[in-house]
């Protein structure tokens, strides 16, 4: 989605992470990674409203405000048939310059948002995880890179469920 | 007792690839127990990793994370005998840490 | 001349359902053994047998070797280690009931223990130095016996395995007794080890790729998604019983531990790879 709020979000982003080298993190070990209030932003705490959402659509623009298009420079590594739902390895890489942001979504799952990263500057635009996956569903890389969501896609079948099936 | 975080950092010219291994059930809260009661939900919220005291990465997770969830990612200005720290806080409240040295 | 020649023939054959008037012969069912394996899956390097189900798919192999990475039964490990040198109310340690303080000695298990006359594996081993020091015996399924297990295991990584049946007609029957378990038939589901695992290796049961049986222990104990934890043989031999919809034995019944000498036994050779990930 485009208009101010979203420019405001993504500026406000821009001066957190500025910011991050700032704040004396360090001394807070332990403690939930929010931002102090004067950097706060509601989209650099914890994504509560993110994770429940229970689309893709629905999802990318809770956590980002806008809509990811399709990118080749968004590598998306998964799967074909997974070995077993509770353990699926995925990794996500991007040729893009400026990466922000990286989330991996699975809208077959009960809720759609699985993970998300904060890639920091100086930090690589790549991230490997393991994700449980209730069934047969798309998996989709969503990478935010200049200010604009890019994304992949790829289906992971899976045939023994990741949630105690 | 013995911390339920593990790492690996290895320094590679420029760049730092860092793994992590976290005892954590991840419980989504969809699952039920022997008894059938539903076992809630209990999982990692954030991993936040920092290099010489500085924020490199941060993780946010839903409970779709593998149970003892693993993480790789890298960053650039790390070398050998720098401090790294990763912490975690889950949806309860609890935290644990580790610092370490990349190698 | 020419009735032994096909009496060998006979014996070396893969005749796996042979009435039980042959004379047992371990080293003769040894080689048939690995032959047929070797035969059916001629690309499989023999070492890589211990991989179960990422030997015969490629899919699978990636993953495995993507969680291998780091693996899942890390903190199993380090509890194991933890496990073996804590002292018992008596001061002794787990360590001390096992020959080289448990350090690179699981491929010798199990062994038919004379003295006691029957089959002892390593679980049952761990269990017995428990009692014998007055300490609580540990579940035979996971969790601590997992964990010690696991660690054994690691320290004899790429050991071969080397189970011996010693020149005492009990060992011989308990090898026997085990694999008549291996090749009868149970369950709703009416199959035997062998249906699956002899003639179905690499192949579907529904949704899992099959493992050969050649190698099937060495990766002992395992974490298997299926479970996210650990496993030990005892919870995979009574898991797969009721898998077959059979009535499972308890764990470590004289059954299942001859089971584990006969398939132990016939992957003389293989090296150790626990402890294993599996799906």
């Amino acid at each position: 989605m485009n208009g101010s709020s979203s420019d405001r979000a993504a500026l406000s982003r821009r001066v957190v992470l500025q910011g991050i080298a700032a704040i004396a993190v360090a001394g807070v070990a332990g403690l939930r990674f929010d931002i102090t209030t004067a950097f706060a932003a509601a989209n650099d705490a914890y994504p509560e409203d993110a994770f429940k959402q229970k689309t893709e659509a629905d999802a990318i623009k809770a956590l980002y405000g806008r809509t990811a298009q399709a990118s080749d420079k968004v590598k998306l590594d998964a799967p074909e048939i997974a070995e077993n739902g509770a353990v699926v390895p995925v990794s996500v890489s991007s040729s893009l310059p400026d990466v922000t942001s990286i989330a991996i979504l699975v809208p077959a799952n009960p809720n759609t948002l699985a993970a998300a990263y904060r890639i920091l500057p100086g930090t690589a635009a790549m991230v490997a995880n393991r994700l449980k996956m209730a069934k047969t569903s798309n998996v989709i890389a969503v990478v935010e890179a200049g200010g604009k969501l890019y994304s992949a896609t790829k289906e992971v079948k899976v045939t023994v469920g990741g949630c105690g099936g | 007792m013995a911390s339920s975080i593990r790492v690996r950092a290895t320094a590679n010219g420029d760049t730092t690839e860092v793994q992590a291994l976290i005892q954590h059930p991840m419980d989504s809260g969809f699952v039920k127990n022997a008894k059938g009661e539903l076992i809630p939900p209990h999982f990692i919220q954030q991993v936040a990793i920092e290099h010489a005291g500085k924020p490199v990465f941060v993780a946010d997770w839903g409970p779709a994370v593998s149970k003892d969830p693993y993480l790789k990612f890298a960053f650039k200005g790390g070398k050998a005998g720098d401090e790294l720290k990763v912490s975690w806080t889950d949806n309860k409240g609890a935290t644990d840490q580790l610092t370490t040295k990349i190698q | 001349m020419t009735g032994l020649a096909m009496a060998a023939a006979l014996i070396a054959a893969p005749s796996f359902a042979a009435p039980a008037a042959d004379a047992p012969d371990p080293a003769a069912d040894l080689k048939a053994f690995q032959k047929y394996f070797k035969d059916k899956f001629p690309k499989v390097k023999f070492e890589d047998f211990v991989n179960g189900p990422y030997s015969m798919d490629e899919g699978l192999y990636r993953q495995w070797k993507e969680k291998e990475e780091f693996p899942p039964y890390e903190f199993a490990l380090d509890l194991g280690k933890e496990l073996m040198a804590k002292p018992f109310k008596n001061g002794k340690t787990l360590a001390d009931c096992f020959p080289n303080k448990g350090i690179g000695v699981r491929q010798d298990y199990p062994y038919f223990d004379t003295q006691q006359g029957q089959v002892v594996t390593l679980e049952l081993a761990v269990n017995q130095c428990l009692e014998a020091n007055g300490e609580q015996p540990f579940s035979y399924v996971k969790d601590e016996m997992a964990a010690v297990t696991a660690y054994m295991a690691f320290t004899s990584r790429g050991k071969p395995f080397d189970v011996r049946i010693p020149d005492d007609p009990r060992a011989l029957a308990a090898y026997e007794n085990g694999k008549r378990y291996f090749y009868t038939r149970r369950g709703q589901l009416n199959f035997s080890c062998a249906t699956c695992h002899v003639q179905s290796p690499g192949e579907r049961i529904r949704a899992e790729v099959l493992a050969p049986a050649l190698g099937i222990l060495n990766a002992m104990p395992i974490y298997r998604s299926e479970w996210s934890g650990m496993g030990t043989t005892s919870r995979r031999f009574t898991s797969c019983n009721s898998q077959v919809r059979g009535v499972p034995l308890k764990p470590q019944d004289e059954d299942y531990r001859d089971l584990e000498y006969y398939l132990s036994y016939v992957s003389n050779g293989l090296p150790i790879s626990g402890p294993g990930a599996r799906p």
